[in-house]
C-alpha cells in the first residue's frame, strides 16, 4: 500500500501552435488506503489524470509519486499498480483464469503461487465456477468481476478504476458498487476511481476530486462537497438537480451569486415572490420550477406536500445556514 | 429474397445449375481423361465421357515416369510436386511471417517515417510481378540463386497485400488490450506472441489457403529461374507433358493435373472452416 502525490502536473498534447493544456498544475496528496474519487464532465482530464498514474500518458510537467517512488519515468508494469478498464479489456483467447494470471506469468511468480492467489481472488469475486470459460461467455457483469479479479491478483499498491462501471445496466451497477466498497474494506488499498456520475462518486468515495476543464475545482470529503462547494462549478456539478445559483436577489452583497441547494428551499407564506411554471413528480419527491425575476430556480418537496398550480405565484423561504455565497467574477466561495 | 415464387426458384437453380456445370466439367474430363489410354483418346473424336480401365497404369506413369505403350518418355511428377510444395510452404509460411511483423511494425510502433513506409509498401501493391520481373530475375541471377529454392521463394515472399490485412486487423484490435498487456508488463513481442497471434488465428488461415494456392499454382517466375529438371514445380511439368517428343500423351497429361489439383484442394477442405471465418469473422 502507498500514498500517491500529485505535484503540479501538467499534461499538453502537441506542440508549438497546435499545443493543448488539458491538466493544468493539479496538486493533491491522496493518503495510503484512501478511496478517492476523481469525479467531472466528460473532457474535464480526469481519465488523463488517471491514466498518467498508470503510465499510460507521460506527464509534461510535474511529478507523480507513488510510496515513495516518483514514478514519472517507470514503465506501467513496474509502477506497483493495477487498472480495471472502462472495456474491461479482457483477453478474448484467454480463460477467466489465464486472464488472471497473466501478468504474474510474465513476473515469473511460481505456478503454485499463482494458482493460489487466483483461487483466492475468484473466491472473493465468486468467480470460481467460471474459471475454464472464455470472457464471450460471460455476462457483462461477471466481465467486470474478472477485470478487477485481475487487478486484485497482482496485490498492487494502488487500484486505478477507469469508469469500471459505465457498461453495466442501473441494477447491477448499484450492486457492484457496493461490491467495490466492500473489497476496499477487506483488501484497505489506495483506490483511484474515475467517473463521470455523481451517484457514483458520492457513494464510494472517502474523499473526491472534482476536475472541470483540466482544473481541480475541490478536493475533499462528499460531505464537504455537497455542503461547502468550493466553485459555482462544483456547485452545479454535484447534487441533482443542482444548486440554484442567484443573481438577482435583495439583499446579496454586490459582485456575489446567492447558491441554494433545491431541497434548502420551502414554500412558505412569505419570502421570495416566485411564478411556478412547471411541476414533475419523481416519486417520492416534486420538483416545482420556478421564475424569480430572471433567475430560474428549482424547489424540491415531498410527495405529500399540495402541489402548486402552474402559473401560480407562491412564496419560497430559504434556509438561512444553508445559504452559499460565491465571487460572481471567479465564481470562487466566499 | 421473401417471395416464394415456383418460376423463380426454378429459375435460380437453372442458373446456378449452368453454373456449376461450367466450373466443373472441364475437371470431370480432366477426371475421365486420366482413366482412358492414350490410344482411347485418339481414336475416339470426340473423347469418350465415360471414364475408361486404364488408370492405374496412366497415374503410375504420371506419378513415377517411365515408357509409355506409344513409346514416348515421361518424367516422374512426384520429384516436381515435391519442389512445389516446398516452394508454396516457404512462401506461404514467409509472406504471412513478414507481413505480421511488418504490420506489427508499422500499427504498434512510432518510428520516423513510419507513413512513409507504410505508403511504399502500398505503392507495390500497384505493382504486378511481371511488371518488375525483368530487373528481379537480374538480381537473383547475380546473387547466384538461379535454379534454388532460395530464388524460387524469396522474390514472391514479400507481399503488401497480405501487410494490408493483417494492418487493417490489428487496427481493430482495441486499444485497452494493449495497455491492459503493458499493465500486465508484457513486453512488444511478448505482446505479439501472446496476444496478437492467437487473435489472429483465423485471418492466417485464411490468408494460408490463398497464399498457399498463389505459390502452388506459380508458373512465369519458376519458368525463368529454374533450367534444371530437378527444380522445376509440377505446373512447369504439365506445360513439358504438352510440348512432349512426337505425341502428346493426353491421359498422362490429365493425370498430373489431377496430381496437381490435389494439394491445393486439400489445403483448401481442410482449413475450410477457418478460411470462412477468416474472412467473414468479426469478433474480436
Amino acid at each position: 500500500m502507498a500514498a500517491i502525490s500529485f505535484k503540479n502536473i501538467v499534461k499538453r498534447y502537441g506542440s508549438g501552435k497546435t499545443e493543448v493544456q488539458v491538466i493544468h498544475a493539479v496538486s493533491a496528496e491522496i493518503n495510503d488506503g484512501e478511496f478517492v474519487v476523481i469525479v467531472g464532465p466528460s473532457g474535464c482530464g480526469k481519465s488523463t489524470l488517471l491514466r498518467m498514474v498508470a503510465g499510460l500518458e507521460e506527464v509534461s510537467s510535474g511529478q507523480i509519486s507513488i510510496g515513495s517512488r516518483v514514478v514519472n519515468e517507470l514503465e506501467p508494469a513496474e509502477r506497483d499498480i493495477a487498472m480495471v478498464f472502462q472495456n474491461y479489456a479482457l483477453y478474448p483467447h484467454m480463460s477467466v483464469y489465464d486472464n488472471m494470471a497473466y501478468g504474474l506469468k510474465i513476473a515469473k511468480v511460481p505456478k503454485e503461487e499463482i494458482r493460489l492467489r487466483v483461487e483466492k481472488a475468484a473466491g472473493i469475486l465468486e468467480l470460481m465456477p467460471f474459471l475454464e470459460r472464455k470472457p464471450r461467455a460471460l455476462s457483462g457483469g461477471q466481465r467486470q468481476r474478472v477485470a478487477m479479479g485481475r487487478a486484485i491478483v497482482r496485490q498492487p499498491q494502488v487500484f486505478l478504476f477507469d469508469e469500471p462501471l459505465s457498461n453495466l445496466d442501473a441494477k447491477l451497477r448499484a450492486q457492484t458498487r457496493l461490491e467495490i466498497q466492500k473489497l476496499h474494506r477487506e483488501l484497505g488499498i489506495t483506490s483511484l476511481f474515475v467517473t463521470h456520475d455523481q451517484v457514483e462518486a458520492m457513494t464510494l468515495a472517502q474523499r473526491m476530486i472534482v476536475m472541470h476543464a483540466g482544473v481541480m475545482e475541490q478536493f475533499g470529503t462528499p460531505e464537504e462537497v455537497y455542503n461547502q462547494p468550493a466553485t459555482t462549478f462544483v456547485a452545479s456539478f454535484i447534487g441533482s438537480p443542482p444548486m440554484n445559483l442567484l443573481r438577482h436577489v435583495p439583499g446579496t452583497p454586490a459582485g456575489s451569486i446567492l447558491g441554494v441547494r433545491p431541497e434548502h428551499l420551502d414554500i412558505a407564506d412569505q419570502g421570495w415572490e416566485v411564478t411556478v411554471e412547471a411541476v414533475e413528480l419523481l416519486g417520492a419527491e416534486r420538483l416545482v420550477y420556478c421564475k424569480m425575476g430572471s433567475d430560474a430556480l428549482i424547489v424540491r418537496t415531498q410527495e405529500d406536500q399540495r402541489a402548486p398550480q402552474v402559473g401560480a405565484v407562491i412564496f419560497v423561504k430559504p434556509r438561512a445556514d444553508r445559504m452559499h455565497y460565491f465571487d460572481a467574477e471567479t465564481g470562487k466561495r466566499k | 429474397m421473401i417471395e416464394r415464387r415456383p418460376g423463380l426458384t426454378i429459375l435460380s437453380h437453372l442458373v446456378l445449375l449452368l453454373g456449376v456445370l461450367i466450373v466443373a466439367f472441364p475437371v470431370y474430363i480432366t477426371l475421365v481423361a486420366s482413366t482412358q489410354s492414350s490410344l482411347q483418346i485418339a481414336q475416339s473424336i470426340p473423347m469418350s465421357l465415360l471414364p475408361g480401365s486404364n488408370m492405374i497404369e496412366t497415374y503410375r506413369v504420371a506419378l513415377f515416369g517411365g515408357e509409355t505403350a506409344a513409346g514416348s518418355h515421361i518424367a516422374a511428377a512426384w520429384p516436381m510436386m515435391w519442389v512445389s510444395l516446398v516452394s508454396a510452404l516457404v512462401i506461404t509460411i514467409g509472406k504471412i511471417t513478414i507481413s505480421m511483423l511488418s504490420a506489427f511494425a508499422i500499427v504498434y510502433f512510432r518510428f520516423p517515417f513510419r507513413g512513409l513506409v507504410f505508403w511504399m509498401i502500398f505503392v507495390t501493391l500497384m505493382l504486378p510481378v511481371e511488371v518488375r520481373i525483368g530487373p528481379t530475375y537480374e538480381v537473383i541471377a547475380s546473387l547466384g540463386m538461379l535454379n534454388t529454392y532460395a530464388g524460387l521463394t524469396i522474390p514472391l515472399i514479400a507481399s503488401a497485400t497480405a501487410t494490408f490485412l493483417f494492418r487493417q486487423f490489428f487496427l481493430t484490435v482495441p486499444d485497452e488490450l494493449v495497455e491492459a498487456a503493458r499493465m500486465d508488463g508484457a513486453g512488444p513481442m511478448r505482446f505479439f506472441w501472446d496476444i496478437l497471434l492467437p487473435l489472429s488465428r483465423t485471418s492466417i488461415a485464411a490468408l494460408f489457403v490463398i497464399q498457399f494456392i498463389y505459390g502452388w499454382n506459380q508458373y512465369l517466375w519458376p519458368l525463368l529461374v529454374t533450367t534444371n529438371e530437378n527444380m522445376y514445380p509440377v505446373v512447369m511439368g504439365i506445360k513439358r507433358l504438352i510440348s512432349g517428343d512426337a505425341y502428346t500423351e493426353w491421359n498422362v497429361v490429365m493425370a498430373t493435373a489431377v496430381l496437381a489439383m490435389l494439394p491445393p484442394a486439400i489445403v483448401v477442405i481442410l482449413m475450410q472452416k477457418w478460411f470462412v471465418k477468416g474472412l467473414v469473422d468479426t469478433e474480436k
